[in-house]
């Protein structure tokens, strides 16, 4: 019953889905005006409807309904309960179930709240909204129905990928996705706004908030994400490169270039085209991530639904949207008029800058992702990894890190560097300091020196534009600019620390010998079995200690086996100091080292076998990842910040009307 | 004062143009999709020499000249402690029930744990040569447990299965194995 009533619930949003786009698109007419006014409603109703749909497949997710496909295949009774729940979205018609829920309730809350922009402009962004949705509804209605019975009902579902069976993964997916419906969001301003005709920055204010929030989604989507891969994969690294990596920063860095070129928009009106071209390919990002990762057209350690047939689906839907916004963005552009002035040297020419050359990274990024295919097309296969990546990205993140530092402190439209010379010279004194400690340790690599000495200068920097404020009366964007840059210096130093010091073993011992690696001494005390609710794990109790005297500490990293389906996972252990974090995984038992010991078989007495332990001592490595919500707390002040301001404007101009009202005016 | 960056006319539309190119690209990549197995540099050669002992009381080891017995053959290399093993055994189990001659190479594995393996997941093998270093492992390219030879009747090597034979490979199995009948 409750699978029918989701279902039902998905077909009524889907159809008024298709009424949003024929009002809107008709509201524009002079004859169909008179329809305009059921925009609105139609589209809060059809969040509403998509909401109920996503509702009912939880429910039926979280009493395992085998009956429904998707439950069958996707899930298992004996699953703790919040995975099972987590289940609803850790498959791919779920997961595109959930798009299509936020992507209708935003639609609602845009719906029923924005009134800054010509009601004109809003028809045409309300119709884009719903034009976006209904290829999703249809896609998932069309081919990949959630919902869809299954006669027989098996006795036991299929599992979960118990590599998926993760807090931080049930929660890594839906953080992503609401960024890119984020972005959806923007997508469809910039439709709306080239429709109309109407840049400004009245465009800019309506369309930041869900720049801004997509973007915190997307920052706090992918620090978890790398983080989840730290410590679930077991490889000591943070970032891979992989292309469902790669999926998700090209949208967060065209988010970032975005953000800043809305902001120039809104105080300066400059960079009109230029906007409107970044909100469509924002959102083209967050589309070509997604159709990459689903159609398995590139192989990834992530792959998942992999489907050649939905891939086609996608690629069409893409083909349709972005095709068609940049076409209208070909048409229209020439006619959004020039904006406002500047000089080189200002606030505008540092974002600009910013812009050119986050927009460089991302190409970069999108480049190497996409030449495996390239290639293989031409009959070569490769596969493009960090020595490509790393160099390349630092080409144009050195430059842009170096205006960070500056960029903030220029005044708009025209100023001069001998005004804020003076603010810098602690910052170069830092870098300078920086670099002749870096060569006394010597042996550090190009890229982590450069990124070590540009972290400390930029911390400083960062913080320059508090300098000579009333700190109370400091606005929340420039608290939250602050602290996103200031972020930024905190996860670069993380990043390349851990790449310039760390320290990696990989040993064999047996239970009680001691092994030493950087400044920990470990000793492996016990090897032991554990059993959990769906999977048994032989447990190492390790017994670290930093330094000569510092206290015992216990660790314990599993190896773990799960029999539904039957996986081998290692759960690694962490122990964090303030400078950074020690990382441990047990292996399997190491093979007999000769013929004669195997004769007497792997599984032999225990005092004779010997544990393979892998080892790291990574120094500030959390810094990345505390980086990375710093930035994501900036984004959150300046959103704070101009929602802030929204209400109070909204409030403002509810007692003026009122009082106008009063003296009969 | 410079102006805003005011792009000519054709650079309005290199956007679309780009993405146009990506379409092809992907396009290309959907209806063409690469092969994605790994070819083997065995494929073609005859089957290394090796002559094992026999890993279980009662059944002959594995001396790699009786599958040039002019029969096709397939070789699977296995192990008690390897999990996919247990996976692939169903799908063996059914290759053996054809009448497939199927002949095992345990790694470094105990005549205890093999026996209780077999008994829980079946027992597809003619016979069972004892790897015991694993010395045979690497000579055949081996880089894991488990993995599958197809051999034909002179001995040589037809295909490499790498990972364990999922439901959906005994299609490309069966097909290989009649190649090999050639």
């Amino acid at each position: 019953m409750i699978a029918e009533l989701g279902l039902a619930a998905l077909w009524l949003a889907a159809a008024l889905a298709g009424l949003q786009l024929v009002a809107g698109s008709l509201g524009l007419t002079v004859r169909g005006a008179v329809l305009g006014g059921a925009v609105r409603p139609v589209a809060m109703v059809q969040g509403l409807l998509a909401l109920l749909a996503f509702a009912c497949l939880i429910y039926v997710f979280s009493v395992t309904d085998l009956s429904v496909k998707l439950v069958a295949l996707n899930s298992h009774s004996m699953k703790p309960l919040i995975f099972k729940i987590a289940g609803t979205w850790g498959n791919h018609e779920g997961s595109m179930l959930l798009w299509v829920t936020v992507m209708g309730m935003a639609g609602g809350v845009v719906a029923l709240v924005e009134r800054r922009l010509p009601e004109r402009t809003m028809l045409a962004t309300l119709a884009g909204q719903a034009f976006v949705s209904l290829g999703f509804y249809a896609f998932l209605l069309l081919a990949s129905n959630p919902f869809e019975r299954l006669s027989p009902v098996p006795a036991e579902g299929n599992g979960l990928n118990p590599l998926l069976q993760d807090l931080g993964l049930a929660f890594h997916p839906p953080t992503l996705y609401l960024g890119y419906v984020g972005l959806s969001i923007a997508f469809s301003f910039a439709i709306g706004a080239l429709v109309t005709r109407e840049v400004g920055p009245a465009f800019a204010r309506a369309m930041r908030p869900w720049v801004l929030g997509a973007w915190i989604f997307l920052t706090v989507g992918i620090s978890a994400g790398s983080y989840w891969a730290y410590y679930e994969l077991g490889w000591g690294g943070w970032w891979f490169w992989d292309p469902v990596e790669n999926a998700s920063l090209m949208p967060w860095l065209a988010a970032t270039a975005l953000l800043h070129s809305c902001s120039v928009l809104a105080s300066r009106n400059a960079l009109r085209a230029w906007t409107v071209m970044l909100g469509v390919v924002a959102f083209s990002m967050s589309m070509i991530g997604t159709f990459l990762v689903r159609s398995g057209i590139l192989t990834s350690v992530h792959a998942f639904a992999v489907d050649p047939q939905r891939g086609t689906f996608i690629l069409a839907l893409l083909a349709i949207y972005i095709g068609g916004a940049l076409t209208l963005f070909g048409l229209r552009a020439s006619t959004v008029t020039e904006g406002e002035r500047f000089a080189i040297v200002s606030r505008e020419g540092a974002l600009v800058f910013n812009n050119v050359m986050l927009s460089a990274i991302l190409g970069i990024v999108l480049f190497g992702t996409l030449y495996p295919l390239v290639a293989e097309s031409m009959g070569a296969k490769v596969s493009v990894g960090p020595p490509y990546f790393n160099p390349m990205s630092a080409l144009f993140a050195v430059p842009m890190l170096v205006v960070l530092a500056v960029g903030p402190l220029l005044r708009w439209r025209r100023d001069r560097f001998a005004r804020i010379g003076r603010g810098l010279v602690i910052p170069a004194m830092l870098v300078a300091a920086a670099i002749i400690a870096l060569l006394a340790i010597g042996g550090v690599a190009l890229l982590p020196f450069l990124g070590l000495a540009l972290a400390v200068g930029l911390g400083w920097a960062s913080l320059l534009p508090l300098k000579g404020r009333n700190l109370r009366r400091t606005p929340l964007p420039i608290w939250g600019m602050v602290t996103a840059h200031f972020g930024i210096a905190v996860a670069l130093f993380g990043m390349s620390s851990e790449s310039a010091f760390s320290v990696e073993k990989l040993v064999a011992v047996k239970v009680g010998e001691i092994t030493e690696v950087g400044p920990w001494g470990v000793k492996l005390d016990a090897v032991e079995p554990v059993a959990g609710p769906n999977w048994t794990a032989l447990e190492a109790r390790l017994l670290v200690r930093y330094g000569a005297d510092g206290t015992v500490t216990r660790m314990l990293p599993q190896s773990r086996s799960f029999w539904a389906p039957p996986q081998q996972t290692s759960e690694s252990a962490l122990l964090t100091r303030w400078n950074g974090q020690l990382y441990a995984v047990l292996g399997g038992e190491a093979p007999a080292a000769n013929g004669k010991d195997a004769a007497s078989g792997p599984v032999s007495d225990d005092d004779g076998a010997r544990w393979q332990l892998r080892l790291w001592w990574k120094p500030f490595v959390p810094l990345i990842w505390l980086g990375g919500m710093l930035i994501a707390l900036g984004g959150a002040l300046a959103l704070a910040g101009h929602v802030l301001a929204d209400l109070k404007r909204i409030v403002a101009r509810g007692k003026i009307a009122y009082r106008r009202e009063r003296q009969g005016r | 004062m410079t102006d805003t960056p005011k792009a000519p006319r054709w650079a309005l539309w290199l956007p679309l143009a780009l993405f146009l190119g990506f379409v092809v690209l992907v396009m290309i990549g959907l209806y063409h999709p690469a092969d994605r197995n790994i070819s083997s540099g065995l494929v073609g050669k005859a089957m290394p020499q090796f002559d094992l002992p026999p890993a279980l009381p009662g059944r002959p080891g594995l001396d790699s000249k009786i599958l040039a017995n002019g029969k096709p053959h397939l070789v699977n290399v296995f192990a008690s402690w390897c999990i996919p093993c247990r996976v692939e055994a169903p799908q063996l189990g059914e290759l053996a029930k054809a009448g497939i001659p199927i002949e095992g190479i345990s790694v470094r594995d105990t005549t205890e744990n093999l026996q209780g393996f077999l008994e829980q997941n079946g027992d597809p093998f003619q016979r069972v040569g004892a790897d015991d270093d694993g010395k045979v492992q690497l000579a055949l390219g081996s880089s894991g447990v488990p993995e599958t030879y197809v051999v034909d009747g002179k001995g040589t090597i037809v295909y490499q299965h790498i990972g364990e034979i999922r439901p959906e490979h005994l299609g490309l199995i069966l097909e290989k194995l009649n190649e090999a009948k050639q």
